[in-house]
């Protein structure tokens, strides 16, 4: 019974550091968005995009963030629960 | 691929290489125990020195070679640091190019195959997350005493929005460490691993370990690219975070 028990804590803290992990999509999403834009915007203005580089890499970041606590849930999951 | 390896794992595990080893013999560590991360943090600040240092000792106005890279690297710092931060910003420019350098150049080492990279481990960012989080939080209040927590008080937005902004923006401020601290270890740690676990491919697939090779090869490539975009990223979120901090009232 005790072993069973902790099989399934096991079980479910696999599922759960792999459902986890869907987040990164979101964060893909995101940053495929920003470069996607920055890239149109680019196109017809070429000559505005040089200044424009660190606000895109200032975006992108502040995109990948919120894929990146996914996955440190994953990794809280795997190691510390 | 090698599942009857499955019970012990990959032949090699991907996780490994990011083990922490006393240098000398194999006793517990302690705090003061030199170990790999110790060699290659020193490694990669004596090559700082060597790059910024020693070769603008015998400055020419026609530079050398390592003057024209040690001058690129400064150049492109300072401009940003002028661009983000603003002109208040650049007194603080001697820490970030020290920041940009030590991470770049911890990156880039770690690259060398059966080198230790000091930035996977999130204690090794985290430190330098919070020594930037604890600047720009004593740097702020000093300059702009109470005024600091204005930031916090979207003065733009309606009267009924504005307690609701205060706690999103106060819960924002406090995960910037976190988030600026994992960004830079996780993209190292992924990567790196990325690369072992096709290692492990390559050791378990006989003649056909071709491709896995292959894929080692652009995924090595693209692991420099990430390297140093990481660095500057790191670096560009030190000065946007400085910008609330020294910035003028208006922005």
């Amino acid at each position: 019974m005790e072993g069973e028990v902790a099989q399934l804590a096991l079980m479910g803290k696999y599922i759960g550091a792999g459902l986890a992990t869907i987040g990164l999509g979101g964060a893909g999403i995101g940053v495929g968005h920003i470069a996607g834009n920055f890239l149109a915007g680019a196109l017809r203005n070429p000559s505005a995009a040089p200044g424009q580089m660190a606000n895109l890499f200032v975006g992108i970041a502040f995109a990948e963030a919120l894929g990146i606590f996914s996955f440190l849930i994953a990794l809280l999951l795997m190691f510390a629960v | 691929m090698a599942t009857e390896e499955h019970g012990s794992g990959l032949a090699i595990h991907p996780m490994d290489q990011f083990v922490v080893k006393p240098l000398f013999g194999d006793g517990p560590i302690e705090w003061y125990t030199p170990t790999n991360v110790t060699l290659w943090m020193g490694i990669a600040v004596l090559a700082m020195v060597a790059l910024l240092v020693l070769s603008t000792r015998r400055r020419a106005i026609v530079p050398s070679r390592g003057q024209s890279v040690a001058e690129l690297f400064y150049g492109f710092i300072h401009k940003m640091v002028e661009d983000v931060a603003g002109h208040e910003g650049l007194k603080f420019f001697p820490y970030i190019m020290t920041l940009f350098m030590f991470v770049f150049l911890s990156n880039m080492l770690g690259l060398i195959p059966m080198s230790f990279t000091t930035t996977s481990h999130i204690a090794v960012t985290a430190v330098l997350a919070l020594l930037v989080f604890l600047t720009v939080t004593l740097v702020g209040f000093y300059r702009k005493g109470i005024g600091f927590l204005s930031m916090f008080w979207v003065s733009s937005a309606p009267l009924v929005l504005r307690p609701i902004l205060a706690v999103i923006e106060l819960i924002s401020y406090f995960v910037r460490p976190l988030s600026h601290s994992i960004r830079l270890g996780g993209n190292l740690m992924a990567g790196h691993a990325v690369i072992k676990v096709f290692a492990g491919f390559a050791g378990a697939m006989g003649i056909a370990s071709v491709v896995p090779i292959a894929a080692i090869a652009a995924i090595y490539g693209l692991e420099l690219l990430v390297a140093a975009v990481q660095a500057y990223v790191f670096t560009i979120l030190t000065c946007v975070y400085l910008r609330d901090a020294v910035g003028d009232a208006h922005h």
